[in-house]
């Protein structure tokens, strides 16, 4: 089994330690994993936009870069989403290697099957489930859905179960968005904030410490608000919660920034 | 990207400004989510019931000129008047012709998006009618002279103070501090003119081409008096309002009141075939641009819309932003997709206001997958026909540039140093432009000096060097 290692290009560029992270989890699951060194994006920041024409060089480079791999795997659920709807809507490009794209967690529980013990994780963690991850890959049971879908539970919040000494703390609102939503972020920044702080709010108010996701794009908007709103919470994703790293401290003071 | 906010975004912003409506409004709608979704889940079969009611739609959409014409037989066979209008302004002509026609002046109607749609109200008003919505929140709505803010809950932005604030300048109601009160208020003004009225004019919720009957769902019984009291009845309905058979019935009322209101049923269902014995109905059916969009492939299922506003109770930005932030008469989810596929450039910000979470998607009676829909919205405003382009040539130039740039390993990696960089040792020039709406509320990400792959390929050097050791571990 050949297994490739995608890093997003803002993991890649802001969060190096998520991608040792990835390693380290993998490897301790006995993976032999590969990180080409040719990738780059998904290409999602130009098709969320509507740029499909423009992400196609994108595309392709992903296309050759990961070919002959069985399983690429993906540590964010958005990502993921959007290389597996690019290779729907490519009717050339079925067999390639955007239909082998698996998300971090769903690759540990589905395709390894057997997850590795992980170390102890004394904190009270919420996890915040990502909507690509969710209702676009399937990875769980969105809440709108009634009885006859025949999905489980997320992989991420089966692997967080299976953690020692980790608490998890559910939110009232068990799966609503967070407002990231890339480009939504910037396009409808009032709403976007107004939907993360209710977010941190639902999270807080049953004393989480850590918020957890298999997205680190919806953790980087979800810090951003907790920094400058000087929340004792902080985000980390899950693979850093699964290897056992020290959740961050909260910074009491806020950064200077504008209001 | 403009710099400026215009469109959704500014409006959003005013709804927002009033933080305690804002969260009001924003409850209010999630316990109709959460009643939603107990009704949903009481019925084993739900998943099956919305496959089964997207594939009657799809299949009588497929159909919809050999039921239209089932219908009308089978409708005037009853004694109904069937009239069929192009647009909104012959189906305002037919509506005002009948009125006139039979000296009408006072006119009770019912809830209907599609005279919302056509602009019934005020044009019957500038020729000389009184017409006076029945339903409590569309009465609210009307006498504060404002749009409905949602198809379901017409006066959901308003709070108990607002509405006897409405009722006092508007009815010269005492002043009334709860619910209750009001609506009784309402409905003795209301009483006085059902009394009065000369017609009634009704929406539709499904129309059956077996039997040609027509279906009106309420919860406040003012459909079944504004018909029963009249001797003219007039039912306006756009033609996707379409199901082939009664027995098909069934499926569409179970999904309609538990996706709209978390009911198990509307509290009045009225079953309408042919007028009442002296009376005349008169069913005008409305294509609109109906028959465009059953055409367009990529958008066609948004014709199976039961207008249950289900959508917009689940999405997170109609919640905080308010339906008037929409600007069109149906607002959310469903209405950012037909409004900007009937006149592209008037609203082109709203397949914007929406992060893609696909909860609409989930929640939708009749699975249109709504978030695809907006997406692909988006790809034709930046790639679509020139004249449906909403946006420059200049987003599409930086998006190419984007894409040749991030083609490449070695650009991708010396763009990614250079702007951590520049973020790092000018944070000031983050607090400008574009990049002002992220730093306005959040502070940045961490910007580290060096980026994964340029840690890992040393790394892997290190480790070459001296084996045994465990590369990836964090020294």
């Amino acid at each position: 089994m050949r297994v490739a290692l995608f890093i997003p290009c803002y993991i890649d560029q802001l969060y190096p330690d998520v991608g040792f992270a990835c390693l380290e989890l993998l490897e301790a699951h006995g993976v032999q994993v590969e990180v080409p060194a040719g990738q780059t994006c998904c290409g999602q920041l130009l098709t969320n936009r509507g740029a499909l024409r423009a992400a196609r060089p994108l595309a392709h480079n992903f296309e050759a870069t990961f070919a002959g791999y069985d399983h690429v795997i993906c540590p964010s659920g958005s990502c993921a989403a959007a290389l597996r709807r690019q290779a729907e809507s490519w009717q050339d490009r079925t067999r390639g290697a955007s239909t082998r794209v698996v998300e971090l967690c769903q690759f540990l529980v589905s395709v390894l099957g057997t997850p590795a013990r992980a170390p102890a994780f004394p904190h009270r963690v919420v996890l915040h489930e990502s909507c690509h991850a969710l209702r676009e890959l399937g990875l769980g049971r969105p809440s709108e859905l009634g009885p006859g879908h025949g999905l489980s539970e997320s992989p991420a919040r089966q692997l967080l179960c299976g953690v020692p000494e980790l608490s998890l703390v559910e939110p009232a609102r068990s799966d609503e968005c967070c407002g990231f939503g890339g480009s939504f972020s910037i396009v409808e920044p009032d709403i976007s904030a107004r939907m993360g702080s209710d977010r941190i709010f639902d999270f807080e108010r049953l004393g989480a410490e850590v918020v957890t996701s298999t997205d680190m794009s919806c953790l980087m908007h979800l810090s951003g608000l907790m920094q400058r709103q000087c929340r004792p919470l902080v985000a980390m994703h899950i693979s850093q919660v699964l290897v056992g790293r020290t959740p961050p401290i909260a910074r009491v003071l806020p950064r200077t920034g504008p209001q | 990207m403009t710099l400026v906010q215009l469109g959704h975004p500014a409006r959003a912003r005013r709804f927002l400004a009033d933080v305690e409506r804002a969260r009001f409004h924003d409850a209010a709608l999630w316990q109709i989510r959460e009643r939603r979704d107990q009704r949903a889940a009481e019925l084993p079969e739900w998943e099956a019931l919305r496959e089964l009611g997207a594939r009657i739609k799809a299949h009588t959409l497929a159909e919809l000129p050999e039921y239209l014409e089932r219908f009308e037989q089978n409708a005037r066979r009853h004694g109904a008047h069937v009239h069929f209008a192009r647009d909104a302004a012959e189906h305002n002509q037919i509506v005002f012709e009948l009125l006139r026609a039979r000296g009408v002046t006072r006119v009770v109607k019912s809830k209907s998006m599609l005279t919302e749609e056509c602009g019934l109200n005020p044009f019957l008003e500038r020729r000389g009618l009184e017409v006076v919505d029945t339903d409590l929140g569309e009465l609210i709505v009307q006498l504060r002279r404002e749009p409905p803010s949602h198809i379901v809950l017409p006066a959901i932005h308003l709070r108990t103070a607002d509405v006897s604030e409405t009722f006092s300048r508007t009815l010269g109601a005492p002043p009334l501090a709860d619910a209750q009160s009001l609506t009784e208020f309402a409905r003795s003004h209301l009483r006085a003119k059902f009394l009065a009225a000369q017609a009634g004019i009704t929406g539709v919720n499904f129309a059956i081409a077996e039997t040609g009957g027509i279906v009106v769902c309420t919860n406040e019984g003012n459909a079944d008096l504004g018909t029963a009291l009249p001797d003219l009845h007039i039912a306006c309905m756009g033609m996707e309002k379409l199901l082939p058979r009664a027995a098909d019935l069934g499926v569409f009322l179970r999904l309609l009141a538990r996706s709209a209101t978390g009911q198990a049923i509307t509290a009045y269902t009225a079953h309408y075939h042919g007028p009442r014995p002296g009376g005349e109905l008169h069913i005008v059916i409305v294509d609109n641009g109906r028959s465009a969009l059953r055409g367009e492939v990529r958008h066609r299922a948004s014709l199976r819309c039961i207008r249950c506003g289900a959508c917009m109770n689940t999405c997170p930005v109609f919640r905080r932003s308010g339906g008037h932030s929409y600007e069109t008469h149906v607002p959310g989810p469903i209405g950012s997709i037909l409004a900007p596929l009937r006149e592209p450039s008037a609203h082109q910000s709203l397949p914007h206001a929406c992060t893609l979470c696909g909860s609409c998607t989930a929640v939708c009676p009749v699975k249109i997958n709504l978030h695809e829909q907006l997406l692909e919205l988006r790809e034709r405003q930046l790639e679509g026909p020139a004249l449906e382009r909403g946006r420059g040539s200049l987003e599409r130039t930086l998006a190419q540039l984007l894409g040749w740039l991030l083609k490449s390993p070695s650009r991708t990696a010396q763009l990614g140093a250079v702007l951590r960089w520049l973020c790092r040792r000018l944070p000031a020039l983050t607090r400008y432009g574009a990049l002002r709406r992220w730093t306005a509320t959040r502070e940045l990400p961490p910007l580290p000096a060096e980026s994964f792959h340029v840690q890992y390929a040393r790394r892997r050097a290190e480790r070459a060097r001296s084996p045994g050791d465990i590369g990836t571990r964090r020294e």
